[in-house]
């Protein structure tokens, strides 16, 4: 596969949603808009040969200078020739859902359900979209920047059992 | 196979037939000698027969990659151990790995073999506890004795070199925590022997054992396209005749200087996730005797002060006088220490149990902007419902036993 062909390829079939495209140590990348995004994993599955989702991810860039605050980066390998790239699609704050991927591969179901989980990105067409690793009823999205390390309180309030109503305390 | 979303007493009025069988519910976990961790499954029967199965996860669940964006990259090194408890200094090295790329650093030839010659070790003790529980909950509880005596021997050894058996804490970014012990190829050559045996032994009490073959055959196969699909790696890709290995087909610290098989098996069952496991182990030991014996001298370090942290002399001080004070101070400072150009990298690396990739993304300071680990029981995991399906209840431990599942890294 020649990769910078592939790349060429995807920013003339996709000249409306690709932002931009680069390379960081050797590996390279491609920012998109998240309107059209099962179409361009589509395209990079089936006819570039990008057959195996390694791994799907949410990043908070807040106030990193970035198109929209949120991005679902998806790390694409092709196992026959083992050749990696990165696509990684902008969600707003606003507004942030971007459509599921479950259909393409079925590696996203958890790995969209994370994303959920840790940020609060809704996928559309996810078959089950809830909490993973969090317990259900939690509320905000952990690994969001705004959110202190030391939790909103959740510590603190969490339920006790005591056993005042016998006259002793915990 | 889809979630189970009705309470077990729904699903047992509803499925009430003519002849006034019903549907059970059988909840497996978390707490179960046979999960190896705390795993939840919610199972529906039909008589033995499973209909559905939903898994629940996260009981583990440690926010790694939210305390590791506070910590610098060497101290996240800590983080990454608590992750795999089976195979610890293989998590070390990956990470070490992917915060070397992203700033372009190679590490000397010595650190690179006795990071190699570990992360095989390693990779032998994480598959031979597990060829032993898949014995073990098939009923041949020996072998499980006769691998751990094996693992207690590798545990010495990583006891020996970097002063924990489990929370090993060995890399260090540029480098090692330290040297190896003078007697390090002695300790190592002193177990090759006993190992192998022991797992021809394994292979010559589990190959054509009925009872093993008849429950392990056939159980929990996946075609090697669906295997991709679900982001499967490792030993249990490999089993369904895929010859992928990221320590061949993207080498890292040299593995491309060792000759090495990659073991494939066709079926893509247990038994031959068993086989490539065992098969793995011999491999492994290939590629250790050849790293011994070409082991280079020198430094573990890179030679850059502001990278790697200074050695300490027999006065618990950093060597080096004065400089040495000063670095080793700098290393440690609010805003100094290693700090990677902005940008980004995923490193995948070989795992015992399949990829193990760190994505990181540095915005130029000392500390990580985005901290995510890419663990292979994740994914190996989400297969789990899709292998049971239609197979018996008891079918589940031997399928779960031969994924590995480590909930350590599953819930991160």
């Amino acid at each position: 596969m020649d990769l910078k062909a592939v790349i060429e390829e995807l920013k003339k079939k996709f000249a409306d949603q690709v932002l931009s495209t680069g390379e960081h140590a050797g590996q390279p990348f491609a920012h998109v808009r998240r309107d059209r995004i099962v179409d361009i994993l589509r395209w990079l599955r089936d006819v570039a040969g990008f057959d195996l989702l390694a791994d799907l991810c949410g990043v908070d860039y807040l106030n990193q200078g970035m198109p929209e605050r949120f991005c679902v980066v998806y790390n694409l390998t092709c196992v026959k020739e083992s050749v990696r790239f990165r696509v990684k699609a902008f969600v707003p704050e606003t507004d942030a859902v971007i459509d599921s991927v479950a259909a393409l591969w079925k590696s996203a179901p958890w790995a969209e359900r994370e994303a959920f989980d840790m940020y609060g990105i809704r996928f559309r067409g996810h078959p089950d979209l809830k909490r993973i690793l969090l317990p259900e009823g939690y509320r905000g999205f952990p690994l969001r920047k705004d959110y202190p390390l030391i939790g909103e309180g959740e510590r603190q309030n969490f339920p006790r059992y005591t056993r005042d109503a016998h006259g002793t305390s915990h | 196979m889809e979630p189970l979303t009705r309470t077990p007493l729904e699903v047992e009025e509803e499925t009430t037939g003519d002849l006034g069988a019903r549907h059970m519910v059988v909840n497996f976990g978390p707490q179960h000698p046979a999960t190896h961790g705390t795993l939840r499954n919610i199972i529906e029967l039909d008589g033995e027969k499973i209909l559905k199965l939903d898994s629940e996860i996260g009981f583990l669940h440690s926010g790694f990659e939210k305390i590791s964006e506070y910590r610098s990259y060497n101290q996240s090194v800590v983080v990454s151990d608590r992750m795999n408890y089976l195979s610890p200094l293989n998590n070390n090295i990956a990470l070490a790995q992917a915060v070397e790329e992203m700033m372009g650093i190679q590490v000397t030839p010595r650190c690179a073999a006795i990071r190699v010659v570990l992360a095989e070790l390693s990779r032998i003790a994480d598959h031979i506890i597990v060829v032993g529980l898949q014995g073990m909950d098939l009923g041949a509880f020996s072998v499980m004795l006769w691998t751990f005596i094996e693992r207690e021997k590798l545990y010495d050894i990583f006891e020996n070199v970097t002063g924990a058996r489990l929370t090993t804490s060995y890399t260090r970014i540029g480098g090692l925590m330290r040297d190896v012990p003078k007697d390090f190829e002695e300790m190592i050559r002193a177990v090759m022997g006993r190992l192998e045996s022991t797992v021809r032994e394994v292979e010559y009490m589990l190959d054509e054992n009925p009872i093993f073959v008849n429950r392990t055959r056939g159980v929990g196969a996946l075609s090697a396209q669906e295997s991709i699909s679900f982001g499967l790696t490792g030993p249990i890709l490999r089993a369904a005749g895929v010859p992928y290995d990221i320590r061949k087909v993207r080498p890292y610290l040299g593995y491309e200087q060792y000759e090495f098989e990659v073991p494939t098996e066709k079926e893509g069952d247990c038994y031959a996730r068993y086989r490539v496991r065992c098969r793995e182990m011999i491999q492994s030991l290939k590629i250790i005797d050849q790293a011994l014996k070409k082991m280079p001298s020198g430094p573990v370090g890179v030679s850059d002060p502001r990278i790697v942290i200074p050695v300490k002399n027999e006065e618990n001080r950093p060597s080096g006088g004065m400089e040495g004070l000063i670095y080793h101070f700098k290393n440690f400072m609010h805003g100094h220490g290693v700090r990677p150009p902005k940008g980004e990298v995923y490193v995948p690396t070989e795992a015992p149990n399949g990829e193990l990739g760190y994505y990181l993304i540095s915005d130029g300071t000392e500390r990580p902007y985005r901290w995510r680990v890419r663990g292979p029981s994740f994914y190996n995991y989400q297969a789990f419902a899709r292998l049971c399906e239609g197979h018996m209840l008891s079918d589940t431990v031997a399928i779960l036993s031969s994924l590995n599942i480590i909930a350590g890294e599953l819930d991160r």
